[in-house]
């Protein structure tokens, strides 16, 4: 009030309504700011939606759709080319496979351990180590395949070829690992003590309490996080880019090349492959097969883990 | 009360049972396969590590911090690169940062629970599911071709914002939920407004989780390779980018270069590579655990 010399009551009132308009005029606006950064997130899936579906169609001007589903040949860069997306499916799938069979018995084995056996103290040293594991980058990993996983198991398998489904599998099986044990821990962490201590003092075994009553009980939350590895599995690119080689092929041999739908938009997007050419819109027809893959695993795992949840 | 038939079949079922020797040793049996299994990530992570630390050291010196890359192994150097990915993460960070922070803002301070809402939580758990190289194909799409921005540091780095964006919302979500009600109670109480208090109250005590979200977020972000390939960063750099619309490289791109020839040399410096950006993961990890652990206490 001093700093001006005593200004009269009508200034000091004016003042007062113009900062209450400045006020106002935040308090509106800025709920619609915020609206708008919360509506770009739906305009990215509906932008990823767009995008797919336009440059699908333009693909599927060139292609027929059946030769697409149905073709078991995928030469895309052939004189002749054919655009059956079979063969990159089989890739995907294979090493999605393989990545599984050492994700699901690693993690869960994780999950079990931490969740029923570790003390608190091991618990929170083991689980930021596993989470480094999980934020390695996916280059590093597809560099640790190459030069290191494949020569190993050329070792063990003398017919392996140096890019083959078998190296980049097992790598992105080790690298879901965390992904499955944290989620599986989560899971089981969740059931109430009160069933565990039940079941001890009936004279179960730490064993018969985890395989017993935890697992039937954090089951559902389980099995989503296994379905939510599968989708992490089938979307990994850079490992199967790496280590996985080129070689679109229909056939399961886990020793030899293979090319899955991730390492084929990589390798489009390489070459030279010109804007409106039929290569450049079958990354999208591919892409557009990944994306409604991975939207279906992970619709399946909310509905799993909302649907059959045990509630207590 | 007990009668003679269920004592017998009781006793039987006595018989018939595991010995409790037996369930003892399985207990113990099992307890090791578990952590073993658990040991064997823990072993994999040291592989890893050890692996590209023996292979990469030889080349790591001040030089190959400075140099271009060049197509002699000796001469490589990640320098374009390293500077290519701090030009993105100069887009990517505040563009993330404004859009999360602002859309965890609207969720948790500005609106009810509604079916708007639930369709927008909906649609961010799902787009953290959507595998990174289709977000390139969005990029490549949206940002190169339509918006014409070319082959740019702005086109990479507004598709590595939409790829993380999923993350540091969730994440300061969290933060903004951690705040506790009374401190808004007690500012409304004082007559301030709701973008008072949001601004004054929840945002400063909620800032400390918020950025190590968006610290996790960015370090997310500085190892992706796949969405810049499709952006069509390019692969071999001997130049720095000049402006946000110039062409760049990033360090995973390089790496990924150096992996795919075929000499020995060149593995060795994609592991130099490697430990450089890991280092720097590293860095950024470490500071994300300082905040956490240092301003944690204060609610």
């Amino acid at each position: 009030m001093n700093e001006q010399s005593s200004p009269s009551v009508r200034e000091r009132i004016e003042r007062n309504t113009k900062r209450r308009g400045m006020t106002k005029l935040t308090e509106t606006l800025m709920p619609n700011v915020f609206l708008i950064c919360a509506i770009i997130s739906i305009l990215t899936t509906i932008g990823i939606i767009i995008t797919l579906i336009s440059e699908t169609l333009s693909f599927f001007q060139a292609v027929s759709i059946i030769e697409f589903m149905m073709s078991s040949e995928w030469y895309p860069l052939h004189n002749d080319a054919s655009y059956g997306i079979r063969p990159l499916l089989t890739g995907t799938l294979v090493i999605a496979f393989i990545a599984m069979c050492i994700a699901i018995p690693f993690g869960l084995a994780s999950a079990i351990f931490l969740s029923e056996y570790a003390s608190d103290k091991t618990r929170r040293t083991v689980k930021p180590i596993l989470e480094v594991l999980a934020g390695v980058p996916t280059i590093v990993y597809g560099f640790f395949a190459l030069t290191f996983v494949t020569p190993i198991l050329q070792h063990l398998i003398p017919s392996l070829s140096i890019y083959n489904a078998l190296s980049p599998g097992i790598v992105v099986g080790i690298m879901i690992i965390p992904m499955v044990a944290s989620l599986s821990e989560d899971a089981m962490s969740a059931v109430p003590d009160s069933l565990r201590q039940g079941a001890f003092a009936l004279g179960s075994t730490r064993l018969e309490v985890a395989v017993k009553v935890v697992l039937p009980a954090a089951f559902s939350g389980i099995i989503a996080s296994f379905v939510l590895a599968v989708s992490r599995a089938i979307g990994e690119t850079m490992i199967v880019t790496v280590a996985g080689g080129a070689n679109p092929t229909a056939s399961i041999d886990i020793t030899s090349a293979v090319q899955t739908m991730t390492a084929y938009i990589v390798q489009i997007s390489l070459g030279d492959a010109g804007y409106g050419t039929t290569e450049y819109y079958s990354i999208y027809a591919v892409g557009m097969t990944l994306f409604i893959f991975t939207l279906i695993m992970n619709l399946l795992a909310h509905f799993i883990s909302k649907r059959f949840r045990e509630v207590y | 009360m007990l009668t003679e038939t269920t004592e017998r079949n009781y006793a039987e079922s006595v018989k018939s049972r595991p010995s409790f020797s037996w369930r003892i040793v399985k207990n113990k049996g099992f307890k090791g396969l578990f952590v073993g299994a658990t040991a064997f990530s823990l072993l994999m992570l040291l592989v890893l590590l050890t692996r590209i630390i023996t292979q990469g050291y030889v080349y790591i010196d001040w030089d190959f911090l400075t140099s271009f890359p060049s197509r002699k192994a000796e001469e490589a150097g990640i320098f374009s690169a390293f500077i290519g990915t701090i030009w993105m993460m100069t887009v990517t960070a505040p563009v993330s940062f404004l859009i999360g922070v602002g859309t965890a803002i609207y969720l948790e301070e500005y609106t009810k629970k509604n079916w708007f809402t639930s369709l927008i939580q909906m649609n961010i758990s799902n787009l953290a599911g959507v595998p990174s190289i289709v977000f390139g194909l969005l990029g490549l799409t949206i940002f190169v071709r339509e918006m014409a921005l070319g082959r740019s540091v702005l086109a990479g780095g507004l598709t590595m914002a939409l790829l993380i964006l999923p993350i540091i919302v969730v994440a300061s979500q969290e933060a903004i939920r951690a705040v506790p009600g009374e401190l808004k109670s007690a500012s409304f109480a004082m007559g301030a407004t709701k973008w008072q208090t949001t601004y004054r109250i929840v945002l400063p005590a909620a800032l400390p989780g918020i950025l190590t979200g968006n610290i996790l977020a960015l370090s997310r972000a500085i190892g992706e390779t796949a969405p810049l390939i499709m952006i069509g960063a390019l692969t071999y750099v001997a130049f720095l980018p000049e402006g946000l619309l110039s062409s760049f490289t990033v360090m995973p791109i390089q790496i990924f270069n150096w992996t795919g020839r075929p000499q020995e040399e060149f593995h060795q410096v994609a592991a130099s590579g490697i430990i450089i950006l890991l280092v720097m993961l590293l860095i950024m990890n470490a500071v994300a655990v300082w905040i956490r652990n240092k301003f944690q206490k204060r609610l």
